[in-house]
């Protein structure tokens, strides 16, 4: 069975690996849906169908589109810029990408909160400018989620940028594409699968994201609630049953998008010729 | 060393930037609108950070940091690293040897079972872990009878700490160990060295760099975990709070000074993360 | 289409990647760019089309000048090293391409389109792959249909930057033949850059010899060949010996009856098949022996050791045909006597 015989050390690496990964990850995940075997199929669907959990949903997928989509097209740039260009400061640029990624969500939480309330740095200028509030609304939710995608986005673009052919875009030049065409014709559709990665990433991420959301969002029931919130507030009830059915719900739309992105991405790469 | 010869990140860029050049006010434009976006949502709050904590002066920090709750706070968030993290990197290097030395039936299905704590809500993880070990858990009365505490405790953090940080270093590893192939290992082993020679001798340095980076964002995540580790601590200042979750207590109870001193913490560490990644990318492109 | 470069001069930091470049290549020429690597065909050939700037000089083509026009306006095709074909698109619409990127008002349409492709893909004899994808291609299929792929906007001249250069040697045989035929068929002006003095010679009318990005010699292939204008062409195009008058024996020299009194210089390149060989009858003062030989299929090369020679040691070189060879029966450490028919002279 072993790729090489010789090679030491099968039996113990995937012993341990087996029964470290059940006892951390697979017997917890598992109560979850054994737990919710408690549960009747009447009770679940009143739990779920319930007007607080519906909004909640509805406020937690389209904020995470919304910010996932945002958080594309800049990303994207993003990524281009540090790519294809040079300029002062790329270096430190280039670093910070990440800082999502290293930064505690309940330290970006507060951060964005106090940016962007009424009377912070950013929230103010955008209240007295335009009238606009973005802390305590669902837009809040939406910039969070932006910080969040970012990192997503750019480093799923970035490596794919990087190992773009620059000869395919001399070919279309030399063969009479503007740069626009180029760019339409050549570039973007080379690019697409992985910009779509990086955009299903983040999109997922986002859904189930906590600690960066709930100071920003204002947790207004039926406007700012998100699903993961609303867990933590059937728990705080000893309402175990409520908050396993949305939690497996969640973890079944979840699991269900990921596998729906996969297979739009093996369609595309089908299609591009790329399988 | 690796077989495939990789054109170095730098040399890329070169390549890249004597390709066709876009018009300068294409460039400036986008790298206006790249540069505005991030410092938007990157610069101007890590500067933030920096501003609140420092808002009453360094005295007023000073005391907010050396609040009993917040060293209280930095000692738990410490512990939860030291035991979850040599935990996840034995684990780690472990998986990835079965991984990517021997063939099996499942193997793909096993990397994606490792990869399952990144796509769960971190709510949920930590809502499994009461749902196991909570009151009306499956072990609640059994604990309950002799007095072991698992949830609103210490172990219940770790467990949940556990699960979120899982894949982190084999992440890490897997792939590096896949391109590198086993022949170094086989040749060593041909050689007449041990198993353990081998991984110590071959193994080991040449993942070095890999494994650290693993352990690094390992670690960034243990310390700064919030949504799994809210769920399962109870928010008891002194005894189980992490500093994340003393930056949330502080900041609902308006201590600005307090939340921002303790998130400054945080920020630092994301900081140093940050720059040490950096470090050995550079090292890896340039060994 | 002519092509005419004046005074082409390029820099790459402080690395000169070609220098004063002068050029003229008349319209229906299938030119070679021959040289080492780093020499500056290469950046010539993409200045040509317009994918590099210079830094001075003009680029004329049919008397136009193109300099300051844009790579997408020139109207050339490029055959790039490595192919370039677009890999998200079929060979159908790679072949497409430049003519749906036109503008509308010059765009045919896609039924004229249509039958160009397939007309091109005929043409190139692949017409039958134009549903398959780039990566599902062998080398020398992608190399034939980056070559429609260029030809479709019917270019005004053909680049070529090492055409055969990622082919398998049969593959390239088989290749170069069919590029000079495709040649005389279209007649178009072409370029193509190679390092390969062999390919240069059997598939160019005119051959351009660079080094130092400078034009060493311009000429057709037996004028490169049977009068190269200086060492570095002589050297390069072809195995040479080179017997220098500083570092060899005149004595010897004259045994071998090298030295006459026209030369004109101190450096006598000998082509190896201008050697003339004869079994010597055992005489001590006889200029070489017989070390080793080779078969070279039609050509036998024959490895001489010098005799009395208080110069350079390197061997001799001399080839004749196998059934020649065969007549002199020669045995590994017979005494040759040898006669130059004809050398040249560099200083």
């Amino acid at each position: 069975m072993s790729q090489s015989s010789v090679m030491p050390g099968f039996r113990p690496t995937i012993g341990f690996t087996l029964f470290y990964l059940g006892l951390v990850v697979l017997i917890p995940l598992s109560t979850l849906v054994f737990k919710s075997f408690e549960l009747n199929w009447d009770d679940y669907v009143h739990i779920i169908t319930s007007k607080r959990v519906l909004s909640s949903f509805r406020v937690s997928f389209t904020t995470a589109l919304i910010a996932a989509s945002i958080a594309s097209v800049f990303g994207f740039i993003t990524a281009w810029v540090l790519v294809r260009y040079s300029f002062f400061g790329k270096n430190i640029f280039h670093a910070l990408i990440d800082l999502p990624f290293a930064l505690p969500t309940a330290v970006a939480g507060i951060v964005l909160a106090t940016i962007f309330q009424p009377s912070g740095f950013l929230g103010k200028l955008l209240m007295d400018n335009f009238g606009i509030q973005i802390a305590f609304k669902p837009a809040g939710i939406v910039v969070a989620l932006i910080f969040i995608s970012i990192p997503f986005v750019v480093r799923t673009v970035e490596p794919v940028l990087l190992e773009f052919e620059t000869t395919m875009e001399e070919a279309g030049s030399s063969l009479g594409a503007s740069r626009l065409q180029v760019f339409t014709k050549i570039i973007f559709p080379n690019i697409f699968p992985a910009l779509l990665t990086g955009f299903a990433l983040a999109f997922a991420r986002g859904v189930g994201e906590y600690g960066s959301v709930i100071f920003i969002a204002g947790n207004i029931p039926y406007v700012s609630e998100i699903v993961p919130l609303l867990i933590v507030i059937k728990l705080e009830q000893f309402d175990i049953k409520g908050a396993t059915a949305i939690a497996l719900t969640m973890l079944v739309i979840s699991f269900l998008l990921l596998l729906l992105i996969n297979l739009l991405q093996l369609w595309v790469r089908k299609r591009s010729g790329q399988l | 060393m690796n077989t495939v010869t990789k054109p170095l990140y730098k040399d890329k860029i070169v390549a890249q930037q004597r390709a066709l050049q876009d018009p300068d006010w294409v460039k400036w434009s986008l790298i206006t609108i790249a540069l505005s976006f991030i410092s938007l949502f990157i610069c101007i709050p890590l500067g933030l950070v920096i501003v609140q904590a420092f808002s009453k002066g360094l005295e007023a920090y000073w005391s907010a940091l050396t609040q009993p709750d917040t060293l209280a706070a930095i000692k738990l968030t410490l512990l939860v690293a030291v035991v979850t993290v040599p935990l996840n990197t034995v684990f780690g290097v472990a998986a990835a040897w079965a991984i990517t030395r021997f063939d099996f039936k499942g193997k793909s299905f096993l990397t994606t079972l490792i990869d399952l704590p990144f796509s769960v809500s971190p709510v949920i993880s930590g809502l499994i872990f009461v749902l196991l070990f909570g009151a009306e858990g499956w072990f609640g009365e059994w604990l309950m009878e002799h007095d072991v505490k698992i949830i609103f405790a210490v172990p219940g953090i770790i467990l949940a700490t556990l699960f979120i940080t899982f894949p982190f270093v084999a992440r890490q590893l897997i792939p590096l160990m896949q391109e590198m192939g086993n022949q170094e290992e086989e040749a060593a082993l041909s050689l007449g060295a041990g198993g353990w020679k081998t991984f110590w001798a071959v193994t080991i340095p040449n993942i070095k760099w890999a494994l650290l980076y693993g352990v690094l964002l390992c670690n960034a995540r243990a310390m700064g975990e919030f949504g799994a580790v809210s769920v399962v601590s109870g928010h008891i200042r002194g005894m189980t709070n992490t500093l994340p979750l003393h930056v949330e207590v502080s900041y609902n109870d308006y201590d600005v000074v307090g939340a921002f001193a303790s998130a400054s913490i945080l920020a630092a560490l994301a900081i140093v993360t940050l720059i040490l990644k950096t470090a050995l990318e550079w090292k890896q492109t340039n060994r | 289409m002519s092509i005419l470069l004046s005074d082409i001069s390029k820099n790459f930091g402080a690395f000169t990647a070609l220098n004063h470049i002068n050029l003229e290549v008349p319209e229906g020429e299938l030119v070679a760019l021959l040289g080492p690597s780093g020499c500056g065909k290469t950046t010539l050939l993409r200045i040509i089309a317009g994918l590099e700037h210079t830094d001075k000089g003009r680029v004329l083509i049919n008397g136009d000048d193109k300099t300051d026009q844009n790579v997408s306006q020139r109207g050339i095709g490029f055959v790039f090293q490595h192919y370039a074909l677009f890999r998200h698109m079929t060979v159908f619409e790679n072949v497409a391409f430049g003519l749906r990127v036109k503008p509308k008002r010059d765009r045919p349409s896609n039924e004229i389109i249509t039958k160009k492709v397939h007309a091109l893909l005929d043409l190139v004899q692949l017409d039958w792959l134009h549903n398959r994808y780039p990566d599902q291609l062998s080398g020398g299929q992608r190399q034939r249909i980056a070559l429609a792929r260029a030809l479709a906007v019917e270019p005004s001249v053909l680049l070529l930057d090492e055409p055969f250069g990622a082919l398998d040697a049969s593959v390239r045989k088989d290749l170069r033949q069919w590029l000079r035929n495709l040649h005389h068929e279209l007649n178009v002006t072409s370029i193509f850059v190679t390092h390969d003095q062999e390919e240069a010679m059997e598939v160019a009318s005119q051959v351009v010899v660079l080094n130092h990005g400078q034009i060493e010699q311009q000429g057709s292939p037996s004028d490169i060949y049977d009068h190269p204008a200086n060492a570095f062409v002589s050297r390069f195009i072809g195995q040479t010996n080179v017997f220098d008058l500083d570092e060899h024996d005149a004595d010897w020299l004259q045994t071998a009856g090298l030295l006459n009194p026209t030369q004109e210089g101190k450096i006598a390149h000998v082509r190896p098949h201008d050697i003339i060989i004869e079994k010597s009858d055992a005489n001590h003062a006889a200029p070489a022996t017989l070390k080793d030989w080779q078969h070279l299929g039609a050509l036998i090369r024959l490895e001489l050791v010098k005799n009395g020679s208080n110069g350079s040691t390197a061997p001799v070189f001399a080839e004749m045909p196998n059934d020649q060879f065969k007549q002199l029966e020669l045995a590994r450490g017979d005494k040759i006597n040898l006669k130059i028919r004809q050398a040249h002279w560099f200083h």
